[in-house]
């Protein structure tokens, strides 16, 4: 694939790095929004060669960290009923429940499938008329417009056997949650590419503006991060804070005017709760009234589905950067990805997994005494 | 219309930050226990040793080593139910043969006799059967192999894929030779035999009706001739694996963990061809994670490192080897990957399966 080899090269990535410790002149708290940010930064290291005033903060950008318990509940519910083929995204399988996952209802005889694609789940409920195809539809911004797309063909098609469980969030209004929090330590945003190519970033210059951060759209290849932590740098060494795009090989101002139009057709927005943090306003989707047909929490009774989320772990603050995932008091013995206590460290985009692969070099002896391991940090 | 609320925000407050409990232990069996991971792992330490293990079940490598009538025996078997039957670069058929030869390979044996079972489901194909066993017999040719007993079951339509296959094979041991995790030591250098992830991808490819612009061919192949040129330079290689179901990254960790050393693994240096990696971006796998059928990682003294990885360069199935990293005495236990712009990050063992990410 063109244009990823470039885009990891050593060379130019030590230049960005060496113009970000000439710029740097005191501790900065940036935030990486996009869980695929927070992969990707700590896949390649990036955060050690960073100069140490600057602080990568890794938000709530993980869509599977972020889908609330209780949606997962109507998930398992739904898919473990015998006339229901239940379609989703492979990592969302392991996302435990109220003391299940997918996997497990798949265990039990449930008919559960990994696709790649919502048109696959389309194409599934083609093939089997006699069935109930449920998919599940989760994400932020990026995976929105497929999902759109699909309940429209569902319609159009007369598909009458396929219904989507939607629970799609949106960044803007989570950005604007963080920067109200009183404890909000972030001062910088990267925000999420892949968003921006869809939704532009028309959203953006009221926030700069109102909480006086410098917002940079920046892409998820090594030097696309490092690319964007220059910018944001620069800015607030000048006191400056403007919306920049730092993407835009993929991002254009007005976004993909195409995906919004479908999406303003087949959704409707509407007050969300984020798991570990809580009710965000109009910070989801929903399916609007014109496709209730398709709406799979309609179609199988499960909207009076209600799940208190027992206080047993701290995902929201490391969600907001208030806490290292390595901080919390479970990390790496209670909370494994073997056992999560919660979402963070259940996907491999979870800031509390990726410290937990990657990271276990730098943290206390405990996190490896449950592999029964001693570990000697790396110099 | 949409219902929003008075789009005042509300400041989150930290009280009302909440988490699920988590899901501890599985009273059932999930695809995980069978992904090569660390469900996998546990299952065998937590009920098939504590039931039925002994001493060389203890080995717990890809073939026991065992002493019967003064010979040194390699003794392995494996069990085959992949989909599609037939792939780009192979078939179940070919698996049958390659993974138990190989698994042989790893204890320097070279494969004298397999065993072979066929699980049919009602209802499959007889032409489908004999193309398997076409396939099978191929490949046992080209190992130079001979399956010397069988077996055969039928199950009811629907109990199955159409076809599970099961073999087992012995081979001698040649004077020696010990090929066990236990050997490795610290300066131990590591080397993989070619292009890692491209069976996977090869599988994923068919199985998913994924298209990544070229068709990538499995890897399957038999590394029997491969094993003996390079113990032809030194019957002092410390330990092989076959990286199959779980990647380069559980081998590493499987030989890490066994032999108590750390092992630093220079991330540029592992051949990973454009169109696995390319499957990879877009699926969010990693690589290193992804099976493997036709290729080796050996652990070797530094002082035949080179000599080995000539000998592998020189032999049809190494032409790509490559040195990937070094065993070290520091993070035991442990496998680590410096990464191409510097840094450093953990290689664990996979959980179960892995999973295409959500974006």
């Amino acid at each position: 694939m063109k244009y990823i080899d470039e885009f990891q090269n050593p060379e130019l990535a030590r230049r960005l790095l060496d113009d970000i410790h000439a710029t740097v002149t005191r501790p900065w708290a940036l935030m990486e929004v996009c869980g695929g940010q927070t992969h990707s930064i700590i896949r390649h290291g990036i955060d050690q060669l960073l100069p140490e005033q600057v602080e990568l903060i890794h938000g709530p950008g993980c869509p599977v960290c972020v889908t609330p318990l209780e949606v997962i509940d109507k998930a398992l519910e739904i898919a473990s009923r015998p006339e229901v083929i239940f379609c989703s995204f492979g990592d969302m399988l392991r996302v435990p429940g109220t003391g299940r996952d997918l996997f497990q209802v798949r265990g039990e005889g449930g008919d559960v499938r990994v696709v790649y694609s919502p048109l696959d789940a389309l194409k599934i409920a083609r093939q089997n008329p006699d069935r109930e195809v449920v998919f599940f539809g989760i994400g932020f911004e990026t995976t929105a417009p497929p999902n759109a797309m699909t309940v429209h063909q569902a319609r159009s098609q007369g598909i009458r056997n396929f219904s989507m469980l939607v629970s799609h969030v949106r960044v803007p209004p989570a950005i604007e949650a963080i920067m109200a929090s009183p404890d909000c330590r972030v001062q910088g945003f990267l925000a999420a590419g892949h968003v921006c190519s869809v939704m532009g970033t028309r959203e953006y210059p009221e926030l700069a503006e109102r909480f006086r951060v410098p917002i940079v759209v920046t892409g998820f290849e090594p030097l696309d991060i490092l690319e964007g932590v220059r910018r944001t740098v620069r800015q607030l060494e000048r006191g400056e804070h403007t919306v920049d795009n730092a993407y835009a090989r993929a991002v254009r101002p007005e976004g993909n005017p195409a995906a919004r139009a479908m999406l303003e057709d087949v959704f409707e927005v509407t007050d969300r709760a984020w798991r570990g943090i809580g009710v965000i306003p109009a910070s989801g989707w929903r399916l609007s009234a014109k496709y209730r047909d398709h709406d799979a929490e309609h179609r199988f009774s499960v909207d009076g589905i209600r799940t208190v989320e027992p206080a047993e772990c701290r995902s929201g603050e490391v969600l907001q950067g208030l806490l290292k995932p390595h901080e919390c008091e479970a990390f790496g013995t209670l909370c494994t990805p073997r056992t999560p206590l919660g979402a963070t460290m259940v996907s491999s985009e979870g800031a509390c997994a990726a410290y937990y692969l990657y990271r276990r070099l730098e943290l206390p002896t405990t996190v490896a005494a449950v592999a029964g391991r001693e570990v000697t940090p790396v110099v | 219309m949409s219902e929003v609320t008075d789009h005042l925000v509300t400041p989150i407050a930290p009280e009302g930050w909440t988490c699920p409990a988590p899901l501890r232990d599985r009273p059932r069996v999930v695809m995980g226990h069978g992904g090569g991971g660390a469900l996998s792992a546990e299952l065998v330490q937590q009920i098939f040793a504590p039931a039925y293990g002994g001493e060389a079940l203890a080995q717990m490598g890809d073939a026991a080593a065992v002493t019967l009538g003064g010979a040194r025996l390699a003794f392995s078997t494996d069990s085959y139910v992949v989909r599609p039957l037939f792939f780009p670069g192979g078939s179940i058929g070919d698996l049958a043969v390659n993974g138990t030869v190989n698994d042989l390979a790893m204890r320097g044996a070279r494969a004298a006799y397999l065993s072979c079972g066929f699980i049919l489901e009602e209802g499959v194909e007889l032409d489908v059967v004999s193309r398997v066993a076409e396939a099978l017999g191929a490949a046992a040719r080209t190992a130079g192999v001979e399956v010397a007993t069988g077996d055969t079951k039928v199950v009811e339509s629907g109990h199955g894929d159409g076809i599970y296959l099961n073999t087992a094979g012995i081979g001698l041991v040649p004077t020696g030779v010990d090929l066990r995790p236990e050997r490795v030591v610290p300066g131990d250098v590591v080397i993989v035999s070619g292009a890692v992830g491209v069976h996977g991808v090869a599988i994923m490819s068919v199985r998913e009706g994924l298209e990544f612009g070229v068709e990538i061919e499995s890897d399957c192949a038999a590394l029997g001739s491969l094993v003996e040129a390079m113990l032809a330079v030194t019957p002092d290689l410390h330990v092989l694996r076959d990286p199959t179901r779980g990647g380069l990254a559980a081998a590493l960790n499987e030989i890490a963990q066994a032999s108590g050393t750390g092992v630093v693994l220079q991330e540029r240096a592992v051949p990973v061809p454009a169109a696995v990696a390319n499957a990879c971006a877009i699926l969010g796998l990693d690589p290193l994670y992804v099976a493997n059928e036709g290729k080796l990682v050996a652990f070797v003294p530094r002082e035949h490192a080179d000599a080995v990885l000539a000998a592998m360069r020189a032999h049809p199935l190494g032409r790509e080897a490559a040195v990937i990293g070094e065993a070290v005495d520091t993070h035991p236990g442990m496998v680590v990957a410096r990464t191409g712009l510097g840094g450093t990050r953990v290689v664990d063992l996979p959980i179960g399966e892995q999973l295409p990410r959500i974006c």
